[in-house]
């Protein structure tokens, strides 16, 4: 009962509780057959996506360094996923053993990309940063898409090359990209990882180091000032990122049969960044609904065709207008409170 | 090549002087020939100075005298051109501005700089960061142990905090505090990470002479419930002259005059220092 006395930390528990009962619904009505084929079709990707913004808001929001190569890491991710799927598919014969250790590799190898792009990024700040993790972004979809590896009894072959004479079977064909050998995701799987990283980030933020790391992002003179080791703890949350946005690809990988590398292009990493700043920075409870809205508007506006994109622009320009509006605020907090003296009113009938 | 060139020597300070109380103790800072030159200007040069223990040292001299540069100096935001530093014997050489305040030195600011977006006691919790004693691994399962350090950090947040006065405030934002619960709330946060000396920079700017009396008090308290040493750097004479039991006054970089407040209130170059050769004489026909 400890936690329900601090308010951060009820609003999280809130959260999360409201994002299992949801989920959960959405998850029994799928099973009962009772959501349209494009939607239940949508609800990986939307597991995804929320993996996405949350753990890009622990870049932007919390750490406060503008990252523009997040889907660079998504890619890691998937690519590692599908190389391990394929060559441990013999060894572990459990589709839901063989998942949990492809995320675990793509987690862990995104998370070491993560480190070592974050040796000469973290000492950037502001637009240098953001230019400098752009470019990383896009090297590695280029190095992806040059990338060929197959497997034979002897293990995996790679080249860097085209027309390179590799033994085996191609798991990844460069510019084709890579064979997902099985369907492995599904929503269940997405809602477990979508909740287990939920708690890992509000539990990192709660904690001594997620203190340092708002102290850096708020003022990073005065944080040194008070012993605390600006780049190790900017590591610390750029790492747990990356780590996330890996865990993101596989599972985002592993839900179709081909991936290519052009799909985590800049517009990805951009469109995981709208997610972040239209839910609030900083906010997880914001970024779980803006991933969800976002990655369904498009599909609900299949029916404008031409004007799809037109209209998904001008929805978004409207919300951030809205959400910077004073008296939109206003107003906002004037219902939240009629609604909670509702409540209260309620409470008091019963008793 | 420099081998052939004779050693230079330089005369170590005889003028020391640190409260009585203090004598037989490690002083906590030992500052020798300090200087540092940007580009071709010399900011600070030739600065020595002996901290006792649980002395509280005051700085002064007129704006741009390069107060502020020897608080970045002591804390290694710069580094020195000349000279050296020894915090409690230690040469405290190439270390970067955190291991400084791990070893010893915290300091406030002269424009504040809080953690505005976070509580206040989160401000002092970032302050305690590096007495909590809890894995990364702990913070992100939660576990018992990080309940417990949480808890332990709480509390000596809430006394820190009781101790200038400020434990109702816990739980509002940092940023939206009056001015001198900033300034006070800063000084709560540097005494949090343990120090063996507080620098001060302009502690009573901004503030009313009510506050600018409790703060005085603030000062004597920390000296002698936490027993470490303060040095400050103020405008605010009444203050210097009230807490201060040694001051260096310092003007073009260079410590123009040393002493007690008595002897620095009648030294003939710092009153020239601050109201100019013929301002000196006017004081002088007064007097």
């Amino acid at each position: 009962m400890r936690l329900w006395k601090s308010k951060t930390s009820r609003q999280n528990i809130i959260t999360l509780a409201a994002v299992i009962i949801v989920f959960s619904a959405v998850f029994f009505m799928n099973q009962g057959g009772m959501l349209s084929s494009s939607l239940s079709g949508q609800l990986v990707p939307i597991c995804v996506y929320i993996i996405m913004a949350l753990s890009l808001n622990l870049t932007v929001g919390i750490l406060g360094e503008l990252s523009l190569g997040h889907a660079g890491f998504m890619s890691i991710g998937a690519f590692s996923g599908v190389l391990a799927v394929t060559s441990l598919g013999q060894a572990i014969g459990n589709p839901l053993l063989l998942m949990i250790a492809a995320i675990l590799i793509g987690g862990v190898l995104a998370a070491i990309f993560g480190f070592l792009i974050g040796i000469p990024v973290l000492r950037l700040r502001g637009d240098y940063l953001a230019i400098v993790t752009l470019a990383f972004g896009e090297i590695i979809k280029n190095v992806l898409n040059c990338l060929y590896v197959t497997i034979d009894p002897d293990g995996l072959h790679a080249a860097m090359f085209s027309g390179a004479k590799l033994p085996g079977k191609f798991i990844i064909n460069g510019p084709q990209g890579a064979t997902v050998p099985e369907k492995l995701s599904n929503f269940g799987i997405g809602f477990v990882l979508v909740i287990i990283v939920m708690l890992i980030i509000m539990n990192f933020v709660h904690s001594k180091e997620g203190r340092a790391i708002k102290a850096i992002r708020d003022n990073p003179i005065a944080a040194e000032s008070v012993g605390l080791n600006i780049t190790s703890y900017k590591m610390k949350a750029f790492v747990i990122s990356a780590a996330m946005a890996g865990m993101a690809g596989v599972l985002f990988a592993m839900n179709y049969s081909a991936i290519e590398a052009k799909k985590f292009n800049f517009n990805t990493s951009i469109s995981v960044l709208v997610m972040v700043v239209l839910g609030g920075m900083g906010s997880l409870r914001g970024s779980i609904v803006a991933a969800i809205v976002l990655t369904i508007l498009p599909e609900l506006l299949r029916g404008f065709d031409d004007y799809r994109m037109l209209i998904y622009a001008i929805v978004l320009i409207l919300v951030m207008i809205l959400n910077s509006n004073q008296r939109f605020l206003q107003f906002k907090i004037t219902l939240k409170k009629k609604i909670t003296a509702m409540f209260r009113k309620k409470e008091a009938a019963k008793k | 090549m420099s081998q052939n060139n004779a050693t230079k020597m330089v005369p170590l300070p005889t003028d020391v002087i640190i409260p009585e109380r203090d004598l037989g103790k490690q002083p906590v800072l030992d500052i020798r020939n300090l200087g540092i030159d940007f580009g071709g200007l010399t900011a600070v040069d030739g600065f020595t100075l002996t901290v006792g223990k649980t002395e509280i040292a005051g700085l002064i001299g007129p704006n741009g005298a390069g107060k502020t540069t020897i608080f970045n100096l002591l804390t290694n935001v710069y580094q020195p051109t000349r000279g050296s530093i020894l915090l409690q014997g230690i040469d405290t050489k190439g270390m970067t501005t955190a291991q400084v305040n791990r070893m010893g030195i915290a300091r406030t600011f002269q424009n504040i700089r809080l953690f505005g977006g976070m509580s206040v006691i989160d401000n002092v919790k970032v302050g305690l960061h590096n007495s909590i004693k809890c894995s990364a691994l702990s913070s992100i399962l939660h576990t018992p142990h990080y309940y417990k350090t949480e808890k332990a950090a709480r509390a000596r947040c809430l006394e820190l905090l009781d101790f200038m006065g400020m434990a109702d405030m816990a739980q509002y934002q940092a940023g939206s505090l009056p001015y001198g619960a900033q300034r006070r709330l800063e000084i709560v946060r540097a005494l949090a990470t343990k120090p063996a000396i507080i620098l001060l920079d302009e502690p009573a700017a901004g503030m009313n002479p009510s506050e600018t009396a409790e703060l005085m008090d603030h000062i004597r308290r920390i000296r002698d419930e936490f027993e470490i040493a303060v040095m400050l750097i103020e405008h605010d004479m009444n203050l210097v002259m009230g807490v201060c039991e040694g001051i260096a006054v310092l003007n073009y970089g260079k410590i123009i005059a040393k002493g007690t407040p008595e002897q620095i209130c009648n030294n003939p170059a710092v009153i020239e220092a601050y109201l100019g050769k013929k301002g000196a004489a006017d004081h002088a026909s007064e007097g």
